[in-house]
């Protein structure tokens, strides 16, 4: 039973880091109707800048603190996204105002090749570290209900938490303000919302960098665990299913969808796994949205998908 | 001036429905086939045969297979890597567990099996499209890799995990040298050329083209959209197996799965886009540039780097690819959606005008 728990808990914590990169997909879907295959390079590139400012900083300027040094390359990560959400608004998605879905889908892989070659000869292909100060250390919780207790990963509760706040911000930020607001008219009508003066270019950067602040978050968490190197972009393809799960445009499908995804795929591989050979997280987690979509082809909480001529 | 059809007067409908339909444009494809098998083998040296020439050759027939399912069908596809292992380990296996299995029959088989297996995948395409369909082709290529690495069967329980094939030959034919690999995969790529363009052509070539521009449109007219989009990807995956065996017995002679990662499903859609998208001459397009592109950014950029006193490591070269492709598909898809294969026929058009300007 306690290995059960474990099992499941881990799954959940492994969901929410899922939901996180998720969480970029979906914002950038819903404002433009792009699928941006690009949010695995933008978490690398995100946490590239991230874990080199910080190593850098502290040579340029002498600083002493580590804090300060996070700090600092954290706000010049975010300008980094915010510059290259611009760019990428300028260059790429302005031009392609009215194509169809599969054609944008296309352009953002581009940019992925794009993003991933450029941040590399920028920052360097070598691993790096990003230390924010997590707590390492594993904890034995419900000791007194269980022989042992069930053991789980603080840094696995630190993530976690940071992925439910920033949840919470993005809702407000998108029921509350006037900006989110027009973020919603903009999702639901691109030309309704132009007609009464919503400037869609400007929505558009801005959605992209809020895209790349979760893509910075994603990073910065991810890259602690496992060290910021290339195959952090492949990340992102551990997301899908969960989009896929949850609906592209639904926010809390996003979270529901990383924690079915999560569980799914540490339970099926500990009690599956060991019957075929091993190895089938990844897989599993595409199948089991798979078979999803047979049932319900808009996933969880999407919105119902109507056809016309 | 020499492009001209001028006094070709179709007095059939035969004449009227053949595949080149200009005299020039027949002269023209023949003598490239001709130069292709007679005139290339006496030109060019080994180096180029193993480089580029057969790599071109395969991955153009797998564009092809691409092409009519993401091109001239509309579903897009990221698990055309996981068709061509498909071909290639099920080709193996035919051909190794078949006593006396002639060699064209196994390749052939491996096309087969990737059909049964393409066709399973797209059953999602019957209630899913666009971009969830692409998540779901993603599933094939991830299951796939799992497949071919963990499942001992199809490596033969080979305990590297690695397979490998030798002393191919077809009817006392043996196809060792460069050489030789090179107009066996032409002869497959020429009739599978064939093949195509006549089915693209034909009701059933309309009938994916109709389901691509408006599959609701289609079906209200009358095409069934689960018999056209299961044959899209039917026709689509036996192709692409075929490139795969291709592959693995000609070009690798031995592989692992990762020779059908998901790179390569990546890269065979961008030999489709920067092609042409709906276009049989796009394929071939496509691949060159693939192909040439990584080889000559090798030689030419140390080379540059040189010329301007910096050292250009091998790591930059591959980053400085990473960024030349990517904002080569963005470019297309912004300049020319159509593709190179869009700017031939501006060319030729050009051409049957000229010296004159209207």
């Amino acid at each position: 039973m306690a290995f059960f728990l474990e099992t499941l808990f881990g799954g959940l914590m492994a969901g929410m880091l899922y939901s996180l990169v998720a969480l970029g997909f979906v914002l950038i879907f819903k404002a433009s109707g792009v699928f941006n295959f690009a949010q695995g390079a933008m978490v690398l590139v995100a946490a590239l800048c991230m874990a080199r400012f910080a190593e850098w900083i502290p040579v340029w300027t002498g600083l002493e603190s580590k804090a300060l040094a996070n700090l600092m390359a954290f706000a010049v990560s975010v300008v980094f996204m915010f510059l290259l959400a611009w760019v990428i608004e300028r260059l790429v998605l302005r031009h392609l105002v009215n194509q169809e879905g599969v054609t944008l889908l296309m352009a953002t892989l581009g940019i992925t090749y794009f993003i991933d070659g450029f941040g590399q000869t920028l920052f360097g292909s070598d691993i790096y570290k990003i230390d924010v100060g997590m707590p390492k250390d594993p904890v034995f919780i419900l000791d007194s209900l269980f022989e042992g207790g069930v053991l789980i990963s603080q840094e696995d509760v630190v993530a976690a938490l940071v992925a439910a706040v920033l949840v919470a911000a993005l809702s407000v930020f998108f029921q509350k303000t006037g900006t989110g607001r027009a973020l919603r008219a903009v999702a639901d009508d691109h030309q309704a919302a132009q007609s009464i003066g919503i400037p869609l270019n400007r929505i558009w950067v801005i959605v992209w960098c809020v895209a790349g602040i979760t893509a910075l978050v994603a990073g910065i968490i991810w890259g602690s665990k496992l060290g910021v190197q290339f195959s952090l972009t492949t990340v992102a393809l551990r997301a899908l299913p969960v989009i896929i799960l949850g609906g592209l445009t639904s926010v809390p499908g996003a979270i529901i969808g990383g924690l079915i995804i999560g569980v799914g795929e540490k339970l099926s591989e500990v009690y599956l796994g060991p019957l075929v050979g091993g190895g089938i997280e990844i897989w599993f987690a595409y199948m089991l949205a798979l078979v999803f979509l047979l049932f319900r082809p808009q996933g969880l909480f999407g919105e119902k998908i109507i056809d016309r001529v | 001036m020499f492009y001209r059809e001028n006094g070709q007067f179709k007095t059939s409908y035969r004449a009227d429905q053949q595949i080149f339909a200009i005299a020039q444009d027949r002269w023209a494809i023949v003598a490239i086939v001709a130069f292709a098998a007679i005139g290339v083998p006496f030109l060019v040296d080994e180096y180029l045969f193993r480089a580029i020439l057969i790599p071109f050759l395969i991955l153009s027939l797998a564009a092809l297979g691409v092409n009519i399912l993401v091109g001239y069908c509309g579903q897009i596809s990221l698990g055309s890597g996981a068709f061509m292992a498909v071909g290639a380990y099920m080709a193996y296996n035919t051909y190794v567990r078949v006593e006396g299995m002639p060699l064209i029959v196994a390749l052939l088989s491996g096309g087969f099996f990737a059909t049964v297996v393409g066709i399973f995948f797209g059953v999602p395409s019957l209630r899913v499209k666009g971009l969830y369909l692409a998540v779901a082709t993603l599933a094939a290529q991830f299951f796939c890799d799992w497949a071919f690495l963990r499942i001992g069967w199809f490596t033969n329980n080979n305990p590297s995990g690695s397979v490998s094939v030798s002393d191919l030959a077809v009817l006392g034919w043996t196809i060792n040298t460069p050489v030789e690999k090179y107009l066996f995969c032409l002869g497959f790529l020429v009739v599978f050329g064939l093949l195509a363009k006549n089915l693209v052509r034909s009701a059933i070539g309309r009938e994916w083209m109709a389901i691509r521009d408006m599959d609701v449109a289609a079906a209200v007219i009358g095409i069934r959209p689960m018999y056209a989009k299961l044959s899209a990807f039917a026709v689509s995956s036996f192709i692409v197996g075929v490139a795969g065996a291709l592959w693995g017995f000609v070009h690798l002679g031995s592989w692992e799965p990762a020779a059908f990662s998901i790179d390569r499903s990546f890269q065979l859609l961008f030999m489709v886009i920067i092609g042409g998208m709906g276009s049989i001459m796009g394929s071939f397009f496509g691949a060159a540039f693939i192909v040439v592109l990584p080889i000559f950014l090798n030689q030419v950029l140390p080379a540059l780097g040189a010329m301007v006193g910096v050292d250009i490591s091998t790591a930059t070269v591959s980053h400085t690819e990473y960024m030349i492709f990517g904002a080569l598909i963005v470019w297309f898809l912004i300049v020319e959606p159509h593709g190179l294969a869009k700017l031939w026929s501006i060319g030729k058009q050009k051409l049957r005008l000229w010296p004159f300007p209207h």
